[in-house]
């Protein structure tokens, strides 16, 4: 059984549950996606399926040589599995191994922000705004001391690349899964702008 | 993709078209422990919000001088029923400027539209027609 699927980011809104309580969801396109290739214990050393999401509209040769007489997918992402015997290449997964109330865990790229000072990458208060300030109000401050170490400590905050990197969150709620639609709702928000690429995973079970 | 679209916000039937400068009743169901009730809100309409959860409309109210405003979405269900008594005549689409006013200050004139209004029965069409358009940049004031 797959318990993982790719899906796309469409955007935020608010759903009201049956007793007037409102939840904060992010709406994600779910799948459908195709299995491209299984991976064994016996020829590749684990037990995994790839996965295609989305129509590709050009692909190279060689990676169009992977998909032969099957539709050509945009995205490929590999996921682990239990047990690989039940499932064949071409085989098609949706929403549906999912139900309100589980939890998964969403994978996607954070929203990019360049070269990024310390006051927006690591919170930092900066410096005073007044009393004779001048070029300090999001200066970083002290980053050592001085001949004793006669180094900057590795790992010191500094400004530097901010986004644009693989982001996590654990454990969101389902709120709702349409398989016909491909539609999932999540409670909460996913890394990433709207009309990325996300995976998704089933991390625990619950009831609706 | 549109979320709009896919998410189709499922707003409650019983609230009729509202436009700011309304005053209005809102019938509010509580429940306090394992009883519930209806709560009466009566009060002025100073903005109506779109938006891709159904939007949200304010109602502000003076009681014991002390200004009283909430927030209802469009789409909560605990909302038993919404009356329009009164339509007052704005020239915006959000009346936060009613806030620095007095209560005396702030009675509106009734709106008189060219399509005569009964009572309680508004129709609908007249009703979008005269709702002046909201941004939402207008809702940072």
């Amino acid at each position: 059984m797959i318990k993982g699927i790719l899906g796309r980011k469409i955007g935020m809104t608010q759903v009201f549950l049956e007793g007037g309580e409102a939840v904060q969801v992010t709406a994600i396109e779910a799948g459908p996606c195709f299995v491209i290739q299984v991976k064994s214990k016996g020829s590749d050393g684990y037990d995994a399926v790839q996965l295609g999401f989305l129509e590709a509209k050009k692909l190279n040769a060689p990676l169009a040589g992977r998909f032969k007489e099957m539709g050509k997918l945009r995205f490929l992402r590999e996921f682990e599995i239990d047990e690989v015997s039940s499932v064949n290449r071409g085989d098609r997964v949706d929403v549906s191994f999912l139900k309100p109330g589980d939890l998964v865990t969403v994978s996607g790229v954070s929203k990019g922000r360049g070269f990024a000072g310390v006051v927006k990458r690591h919170h930092f208060a900066g410096g005073p705004k007044t009393h004779g300030q001048s070029d300090r109000h999001r200066a970083p401050g002290s980053i050592g001391a001085t001949t004793y170490p006669g180094r900057v400590i590795k790992g010191m905050k500094m400004a530097g690349h901010m986004g644009n990197r693989k982001v996590t969150v654990r454990n969101l709620r389902v709120v709702e899964v349409d398989p016909e639609r491909n539609l999932l709702l999540v409670k909460g928000g996913v890394p990433g702008a709207s009309s990325g690429l996300l995976t998704i995973k089933r991390s625990g079970e619950g009831s609706a | 993709m549109n979320i709009k679209s896919l998410v189709e916000p499922k707003v409650n039937r019983e609230i009729p078209e509202l436009s700011p400068g309304d005053t209005v009743n809102v019938s509010l169901k509580v429940k306090e422990g394992d009883r519930e009730r209806l709560q009466q809100l009566q009060g002025l309409v100073i903005g109506v919000r779109k938006g891709v959860d159904g939007g949200s409309f304010t109602v502000r109210r003076v009681s014991y001088n002390v200004g009283v405003e909430r927030v209802f979405p469009f789409q909560s269900p605990l909302i038993q029923k919404v009356e329009v008594l009164r339509h007052g005549k704005v020239r915006r689409a959000k009346l936060y400027y009613l806030r620095k006013l007095s209560v005396k200050q702030s009675r509106l004139k009734e709106r008189q539209s060219k399509v005569s209004i009964s009572e309680q029965v508004v129709p609908a069409q007249a009703e979008a027609a005269a709702m002046p358009a909201t941004s939402s940049q207008e809702q940072q004031e």
